[in-house]
């Protein structure tokens, strides 16, 4: 027993000696990015499924309501639709280099890069905001004020709107949050916390952005692509 | 130590191949193929999120049990969709012969209480 102790403390004194960022319970930094990398995942498990009821809440009504869902989805403006989903993928771009320039050392960088990625998620947010703004002035927000062009399918549309703004609301939350997540790596990384060494708050910040990209690389044609083409019509 | 540092010519090669998939599919949303422009928009909307979480977050260069945490989650996902759904599409099938369908939407299969009874009669 405490010739493994004495052997622990040795793995200690050999490498990465007493690193300031190495807490006292892990053996080495790998294992202690290991430990976080998987922790992060896991959450994102539960992100997957907490998202995952909404997108089965949605499949069922789409197979009931085929012909509300492609109407319903035409209102929604493609132009904006795709111009967000290129916004967001170009927002984890700019995350992935701030992951990068934290690996390489280059901590002004990792500011930069993570300042410009909140600015792309605020380009989204504002058009969302624009988006939401179009939708109280059709009275497409479900509530008593709701109106369809197509009466017969006004109840159905209903839910579709409904499920629009909870899915695009939840996510849009997500955004927030990680306005302020970035704030923090952003505010380490110009305190010069990181090192090559050591990054660990700014990868798995990175895996909670890109995985709210992925969020939205889906509600993208689920929402705004039901029937373009239109085969419903 | 830890972590793979991907060249940034691979970044900037997966940022392209997501922003041509996203063309892709609001150009082919326009186009009519029926029934199939639902997977069709749902594989290209998969593709992309696996290009992201392969490289953008880094799973192709983790750990193995890192991976299968990655799996862990889809493979959920895909039990709560696929298990909700045999319930809901399954509405509408006649399950034995000569049984009423169900009162929900779904895959409808009217002749096929006639052509299930026919061979009964003679099956000795």
């Amino acid at each position: 027993m405490s010739d493994a102790i004495a052997a622990h403390a040795d793995s200690h004194g050999s490498h990465a000696a007493h690193h300031r960022d190495l807490q006292h319970h892990f053996d080495s930094l790998e294992q202690q990015h290991e430990a976080a990398t998987l922790g992060m995942w896991l959450f994102l498990i539960t992100e997957v499924l907490f998202f995952g009821g909404l997108f089965l809440a949605y499949t069922l009504y789409r197979i009931w309501y085929p012909v509300a869902w492609a109407e319903a989805s035409r209102e929604l403006s493609i132009t904006l639709g795709a111009f967000n989903t290129a916004v967001l993928i170009g927002s984890s771009l700019t995350m992935a280099f701030a992951v990068r320039a934290a690996q390489t050392g280059k901590q002004r960088a990792t500011v930069v890069w993570i300042v410009l990625t909140m600015a792309l998620g605020l380009v989204f947010l504002i058009v969302k905001y624009f988006e939401y703004k179009e939708k109280f002035e059709h009275h497409h927000v479900p509530g008593v004020d709701f109106h369809f062009a197509n009466a017969a399918q006004a109840g159905p549309a209903e839910i579709y709107f409904s499920l629009y703004f909870l899915m695009t609301g939840l996510h849009a939350t997500h955004m927030i949050i990680g306005f302020f997540i970035m704030t923090v790596i952003a505010w380490m990384a110009h305190k010069k916390r990181f090192t090559p060494e050591w990054y660990t708050p700014v990868e798995i910040s990175g895996l909670y952005w890109h995985f709210v990209d992925i969020v939205w690389i889906f509600l993208f044609p689920l929402l705004y692509l039901v029937d373009r083409a239109g085969h419903f019509a | 130590m830890a972590g793979h540092i991907s060249p940034k010519s691979t970044y900037y090669a997966i940022f392209g191949a997501l922003m041509v998939l996203t063309a892709v599919t609001v150009g082919v949303a326009f186009v009519n193929l029926g029934s199939l422009n639902f997977p069709v928009a749902i594989g290209i909307a998969i593709l992309k999120a696996t290009l992201v979480i392969l490289f953008f977050m880094h799973a192709k260069y983790s750990s193995t049990l890192t991976k299968m945490f990655v799996g862990t989650a889809f493979f959920f996902l895909f039990i709560l969709l696929t298990l909700s759904l045999t319930d809901y599409l399954s509405r509408g099938l006649k399950m034995y012969p000569g049984g009423a369908g169900g009162a929900g939407y779904g895959v409808r299969t009217e002749s096929s209480t006639e052509g299930a009874a026919a061979p009964a009669g003679d099956g000795h």
